[in-house]
Parts: C-alpha cells; sequence; structure tokens
C-alpha cells in the first residue's frame, strides 16, 4: 500500500494556510472571503493534526481535531450573525465599507 | 472523581448560574430586569466565596491532567471575578439608558468569564483553546450588543476576523509542537522542551506561531490593529470589559505557555518579546497622543501597558514574573477605574467619549475629578499611585536580568504617555467645561467607583500585601 509521508500533509497544510492568511489580508472586496478564508484556515490546522496524529500513532491530535470542528461551527454561525448585523446597519458587506473606525 | 470535581466548582458555579439567568430571563419582564442584574452579581459573590474556600497550597491536577487547581489559578479567578463585578456596576446606568439592560447581556458576560476561568486553570493545549474559544465568541457576541448602530456592528466584524486569525494562528502553532513533542499536556511539552528531544526546527517554528497569536489577544504593537477600533466602537461597559478581565486570563495563557510548556525556549522567545514589548510601548505611547476620543486614547494606552507588561516577563525569572502579574493586576484595576469615569459623565444619548467632555470638571464635580486625577496618576506612573509601583517592579526585573537599554527605552516610551494623561489632568483642572449637565448616578456605583479610584492611591503607598500574593501564587504553582 502506498502511504504519505508526513511532510506532504505538512507542506499541503502549510499552503492552505497561506493561502487563507493571504485571503483575510489580500482581500479587498467582501467580507464572507474573510469567513471563507477563516474555515480554510481552521481546516489546514485540522490537517496538520491529523497527519501528526498518524505520524506519532497518538489519538490526542485527532480528538483535538473534532474539538476544533465544534468550536469552527460556532465561530461561523457567530460571524455569520455579525455580518447580517453588519449588513442590517451599514448596508453593504464591502471590506471597503468598514472604515467608519480610524484614527 | 470528588477530587476532579472540586477542583473545578468555581467554573461549574459560573456555568450554572450562567445557565440559571438564561432561563430566568424568559421570565423577568423587562421593567424587573434587575432581578437578572442582581442574580448574576450574586452568582459572582458567591463563586468568589468558592474560590476562597477551596485554595489550598498544593496543585491539583484534574480529569486526567488537563486541568489544574493552583494558587495561580485561584488569585487570578478572584481578581478576574471582582473585575467583571465591578464592570456590571459600572455599566448598569448606561446599558439601562440604551436598552442594552436585557438578560442576554448578563448571559454573555458570565460565559466570558467561564471562558477566562476555564484559561486561568487549564494544564493541556486543548483546554487553553477551548478556554479562549468560550472567552472570545462570548465578547464577539457583546461588542455586537447594541443591534442598531453601524459603528459596534463594524467594531465587532473587525474584532470577529482579526480574532479567528489569532486563534487560527495559535492552533496551527500548537500543531507544530504537538508534532515535535507528542502531547498537549503542558507539563509533558515543558520536559519534552527543558529535555531537549523533540524537532528543534518545529518547535521554534510553532513557537513563532503561538507568540504571534498570543500578541493579538494581549493587542501588542504589531498584532494591535484591532485593539483601537474595538475600543472605540463598543458600547462603553463592553470595552471596560474587553480591557480588564480578559487581561488577565491573556496572563495565565501566557505564563503558562511560555514560561511552563515552552521553558526550554526561553532564549527563542525572550527575542520575540523583546521586539514586541518595544514597539508597544513606543507606538502605543506615541499614537495615543494624537487621539481625540478617551475610548481610543485609552486603547493605545492598553497596547502600550501591555508591552510595558511583556518587559517584566521577558525577565524570564520569579521576579520578573511576579512583576508582570503585579502590573497586569494593577492596569486592570486602574483601567477599570478610567473607564468608570467615563461611564459616570455618560448619559442618555451622550457617551463622553470626546477628550473635550472632560474640560472643567473639576467645576462640575473636584470629587470625580479627583479621582480621574488619582487615575491619571496612576496610569501614567506618577508616584506615590499603584502605577509607579507597577513600573517600577517591572523595570527593576527588566534591570536584573540585564536588559538596561530596554528599561531605559521603557522610561522614555513613559515619559511620551505622560503627556496625554497629564492633559486630561490639565482639561479638567484648567479649562472652562463646556457641559454643564449634573452628574447623576446611583450611589452605590458612586461608592464602587470611588473606593476602587482611593484603593489605587493606598495600594501605591502599601503595594507589598499584593505583591506578596503576586509572588507566593506563583511560587508555589512552580514558575
Amino acid at each position: 500500500m502506498l502511504t504519505v509521508p508526513l511532510s506532504h500533509s505538512l507542506v499541503l497544510g502549510a499552503i492552505l494556510f497561506s493561502i487563507s492568511v493571504v485571503g483575510i489580508f489580500l482581500n479587498r472586496k467582501n467580507v464572507i472571503i474573510l469567513l471563507m478564508a477563516i474555515e480554510l484556515m481552521l481546516l489546514a490546522v485540522n490537517l496538520n493534526f491529523v497527519a501528526f496524529s498518524h505520524h506519532l500513532g497518538d489519538m490526542a491530535g485527532q480528538v483535538f481535531v473534532f474539538f476544533i470542528l465544534t468550536v469552527a461551527a460556532a465561530e461561523s454561525a457567530i460571524g455569520l450573525a455579525i455580518l447580517v448585523l453588519l449588513f442590517r446597519n451599514v448596508g453593504s458587506i464591502d471590506v471597503e465599507d468598514l472604515a467608519k473606525l480610524k484614527g | 472523581m470528588r477530587a476532579d470535581l472540586y477542583a473545578v466548582l468555581p467554573e461549574i458555579a459560573i456555568l450554572a448560574s450562567a445557565s440559571l439567568i438564561l432561563i430566568a430571563g424568559l421570565f423577568i419582564p423587562q421593567a424587573r430586569r434587575a432581578i437578572s442584574f442582581w442574580l448574576a452579581q450574586a452568582a459572582l459573590l458567591a463563586t468568589m466565596w468558592i474560590v476562597v474556600s477551596t485554595a489550598q497550597v498544593g496543585t491539583v491536577r484534574a480529569f486526567h491532567g488537563m486541568v489544574v487547581d493552583d494558587m495561580l489559578g485561584d488569585v487570578l479567578k478572584l481578581l478576574a471575578l471582582v473585575a467583571v463585578s465591578l464592570m456590571l456596576f459600572y455599566g448598569r446606568a448606561y446599558l439601562e439608558a440604551r436598552g442594552l439592560f436585557r438578560g442576554e447581556a448578563f448571559v454573555l458576560v458570565l460565559f466570558a468569564l467561564l471562558g477566562m476561568m476555564v484559561m486561568m486553570g487549564a494544564a493541556s493545549f486543548l483546554t487553553l483553546y477551548l478556554g479562549l474559544e468560550i472567552l472570545s465568541l462570548s465578547l464577539y457576541a457583546l461588542v455586537a450588543l447594541q443591534r442598531d448602530a453601524a459603528a459596534p456592528a463594524e467594531a465587532a466584524m473587525k474584532y470577529f476576523v482579526l480574532g479567528a486569525l489569532a486563534s487560527g494562528m495559535l492552533l496551527y502553532g500548537v500543531s507544530m509542537v504537538y508534532g515535535a513533542t507528542g502531547s498537549f499536556d503542558l507539563d509533558r511539552v515543558a520536559e519534552a522542551t527543558l529535555g531537549s528531544q523533540g524537532n528543534r526546527t518545529l518547535l521554534a517554528f510553532g513557537l513563532v506561531f503561538i507568540v504571534s497569536g498570543i500578541a493579538f489577544k494581549l493587542g501588542v504593537v504589531p498584532y494591535h490593529m484591532w485593539v483601537p477600533d474595538v475600543y472605540h466602537g463598543a458600547p462603553t461597559p463592553i470595552t471596560l470589559l474587553v480591557g480588564t478581565a480578559p487581561k488577565l486570563a491573556a496572563f495565565a495563557f501566557t505564563l503558562r505557555v511560555l514560561a511552563g510548556a515552552l521553558k526550554g525556549m526561553e532564549f527563542d522567545w525572550q527575542g520575540m518579546l523583546i521586539v514586541l514589548s518595544l514597539l508597544s510601548m513606543t507606538l502605543g505611547n506615541l499614537i495615543a497622543i494624537a487621539q481625540t476620543s478617551v475610548k481610543r486614547m485609552l486603547a493605545y494606552s492598553t497596547i502600550a501597558n501591555m508591552g510595558f507588561m511583556l518587559m517584566g516577563f521577558l525577565a524570564a525569572d520569579l521576579n520578573g514574573y511576579s512583576a508582570a502579574m503585579f502590573y497586569t493586576v494593577a492596569y486592570v484595576f486602574t483601567s477599570a477605574a478610567s473607564f468608570g469615569v467615563v461611564l459616570l459623565l455618560s448619559r442618555e444619548g451622550f457617551e463622553a467619549d470626546a477628550i473635550d467632555d472632560f474640560k472643567g470638571l473639576n467645576r462640575r464635580s473636584p470629587w470625580w475629578a479627583f479621582i480621574m486625577l488619582l487615575v491619571m496618576f496612576s496610569l501614567a506612573g506618577v508616584p506615590p499611585m499603584l502605577g509607579f509601583y507597577a513600573k517600577f517592579a517591572v523595570l527593576e526585573a527588566a534591570v536584573n536580568q540585564g536588559f538596561v537599554w530596554l528599561a531605559v527605552a521603557g522610561v522614555l516610551a513613559s515619559l511620551v504617555g505622560a503627556f496625554y494623561y497629564l492633559r486630561i489632568v490639565k482639561l479638567m483642572y484648567f479649562d472652562e467645561p463646556t457641559d454643564r449637565e449634573p452628574i447623576v448616578a446611583p450611589g452605590g456605583t458612586r461608592a464602587i467607583l470611588s473606593a476602587n479610584g482611593l484603593a489605587l492611591l493606598v495600594l501605591g503607598i502599601l503595594p507589598q500585601p499584593l505583591m506578596g500574593l503576586c509572588v507566593v501564587a506563583l511560587a508555589q504553582s512552580q514558575f
């Protein structure tokens, strides 16, 4: 059976993580894309945990992933609730329109 | 099993009372919302009693090493309970005047407190992460509590995105540390790092991400972008909450992770903290000068103060940790009093948010001008206030470990900082008032805020008991 070496999973995790960080900082358009980038970031972390857990033969890493998945669900619920609030009060979900507070 | 439950009794009490207040909120009409308020205060008081009565000298590990009950956790939990109780008292009139005095506010505040307490008693990365998320998710919702205004929604969105980014970074770092050491248990990670086991490259890589995550949560430069916007946009009582008790939890987090689990990487994180501390002290104090909003000014003051706290922390000995802990405690109660005065001056339809709103406060009310003077002197580090002794202890710890140039930079930065704190004092005592409305606040709130302000003076003259408490708590918890 062909096994995937640890480094491959870690590189994939790092690439996904970088995409999400770049997505948060370079995105000037839509807040929903920010939420998607945050989800991607947590999934990249999960991939890392699973890869290490498999490599070390230790279940704790996979248990941690379940907790992260649960928290991520709660987090996106709150994020979307804030997004709805934002749209109601500002009338737009453009990142550029989030500029009332500055100084 | 029984010992396990004893170790988390304060958390159980807060969780049970938060759930109770949530259910009771259904049956309490809005006109009698004060019942929820007093239930929350009673829960806080009862939990304080539980923390004190279950405190013991030794360290107890419970739930298979997931949580730890030690003196450090007990002291910090007690202080966080007091800080949250102060926040509810100071914020009551403000919340009532804006229709925010609702059941969910108390429930969310208690859940935020639960998150802080879980963080303070965590012995594993998993518990630390869960505590952090309970705290953060409650705070995001609290910042957006005022649903009919644009500024709080914008502040909540910025807080949410950057907070989630910080959690992601932290988790990425934790995954690396897990890969290098094979455990989430803080003690086992400490053993592995001190024994030079584990892949050092992987550990150093993880450490960078963990320090970034911690810096985000503390709000130090260059991870400070959320602090001014959240402080400015959130309703003032929530700003008070964000700026006080969570700093204690963040301190516990930093201590347990850097000084506990990653003790073996001390040399690496010291270097990172030096940069963070130096940047925060200088940038925080410089940008604060340009602010016209008190809340924004206090936000930059937080950034500068957290930089100062890190200077004590990076001394990385008992002296330094206790100085940093003392500094955090001093900052939390000074900051509570400063927002307390802002809340006292605000009323329906008036935020008392501009620096000019403090003009001629001495004419309107000499007593509150005096309390604000104490607070500003304490923040500026004027002797004999509490803030002076806190700064002194931190500088001493840094100099003892040979960070003389950093201490000199800290002194210079706080000289710059003194300018904007003393500007408020000048406005209060030497300018004509622009606003002549009488200051109205319930007697209880006045008494508590006065006691808080005077405590800054008394503890500044007699700092030894509080300092002794910090040293004993840290020494008993093996730091």
